[in-house]
């Protein structure tokens, strides 16, 4: 479903603190923590700029990191976006 | 209950209520050093009690109860009575305790800074703790570290400390015998024999210590050291940690500033002597 559009959970609800090469991440409603590794708080930076699909997001993403590489990085994005959905950090638009 | 006595480690104060006189005897014993306060209120309550009346003299087995219980906790036989009174007193801090970080972890502190040991049991980290409580440093734990949320500091919680096995004959060699407390042979946890902390760390055990290391040690095997990031430290404790969930973002604060702020190793050592020289070396590139 690399279409699908997700969103970015309001202003505040997540903590997000780099520790060296993870990034631990505090969900304020849920009260969990979740440990992720790139590209997951890329995405979750980007995807705080407004809600968009893999593609578009692969796309932003491009701009900003090398991606070259990496395969199909829409693909990629899509599987990762849903993991996020599936932790509840990002959210289907 | 017939037979009571108050002590405070660190920042808890207990109350500990029993049905028999000799487990509140030897606590009394253990615990005679240490600061009491009768007017200040219990923080965490501990009852040892027989699950039937007539239990109190045909063999008596002790049940531990207080604020918080583990439901299919099997009791103890009286000679084990202080084991018991140690077990609920773990119990009420590891699942009550709210104003701070609690790790499963010693500590030992010099010139106001903190070397906490975290590890499972066997790992080795009341030994070492306790062995260099008789050196240069002073004892802030054998088994639970608290962090302070606001100031990022260590505080000391140096209960009476819980020498388990091959510890038992270790700390014997080296400390006056009117620091131990009773032998208590086959124990679920094997022997165990507690010991009294130095007078100069009870004194002290207001003062915080900023945290300068972490250490995992490893009891067994070759003299190793490994540097480890700071999301391999923050996983470590928070599985070290009976109450980070409960202090919602408040612990998440206080175990990322932990992690950031403090170098943390894992280590491997044979024996104590090793064990005590790595944590010399790192301390001594630590604190540089």
């Amino acid at each position: 479903m690399a279409d699908r559009i997700y969103r970015a959970p309001g202003d505040g609800a997540l903590r997000i603190e780099a520790l060296g090469a993870v990034t631990a991440i505090f969900d304020r409603r849920s009260m969990q923590t979740h440990l992720v590794v790139a590209p997951m708080p890329e995405i979750l930076v980007e995807l705080a700029a407004g809600p968009c699909d893999a593609a578009t997001l692969a796309a932003r993403l491009a701009d900003r990191f090398d991606m070259e590489g990496e395969g199909d990085a829409a693909a990629i994005i899509a599987d990762r976006l849903g993991e996020l959905a599936a932790m509840g950090l990002v959210e289907p638009a | 209950m017939r037979h009571r006595t108050r002590i405070a480690v660190g920042p808890v104060q207990f109350r500990i209520g029993s049905d028999w006189a000799a487990p509140i005897a030897a606590l009394k014993s253990l615990y005679a050093g240490y600061p009491c306060d009768k007017a200040r209120p219990a923080d965490a309550t501990v009852r040892l009690f027989a699950a039937r009346p007539w239990r109190r003299w045909l063999r008596p087995s002790v049940h531990i109860g207080g604020d918080f219980i583990v439901p299919d906790a099997l009791p103890l036989p009286l000679s084990m009575g202080l084991l018991a009174a140690e077990m609920g007193m773990n119990l009420q801090v590891a699942l009550g305790w709210r104003r701070h970080l609690l790790l499963h972890a010693s500590a030992v502190a010099k010139d106001g800074r903190a070397v906490v040991l975290s590890g499972e049991s066997g790992s080795g980290k009341s030994t070492l703790a306790a062995l260099l409580g008789e050196g240069e440093w002073r004892l802030m734990g054998d088994e639970f570290t608290l962090v302070e949320p606001g100031s990022g500091d260590a505080l000391a919680f140096p209960r009476a400390v819980s020498l388990k096995n091959e510890a038992i004959a270790e700390v014997e060699a080296r400390v006056d015998p009117a620091r131990l407390g009773p032998l208590l042979a086959g124990t679920p946890k094997g022997d165990i024999r507690h010991l009294i902390p130095r007078a100069d760390a009870i004194a002290a055990m207001h003062e915080p210590a900023r945290p300068a290391l972490l250490l995992f040690p490893r009891f067994g095997g070759e003299p190793a050291i490994e540097r480890i990031g700071e999301g391999e430290a923050f996983v470590r404790l928070t599985e070290a940690s009976t109450n980070y969930v409960a202090l919602g973002e408040a612990g998440f604060a206080a175990m990322t500033r932990l992690v950031r702020e403090t170098p943390a190793f894992t280590i491997s050592y044979p024996d104590s002597a090793a064990g005590m020289a790595i944590v010399e070396q790192l301390w001594a590139e630590a604190v540089r």
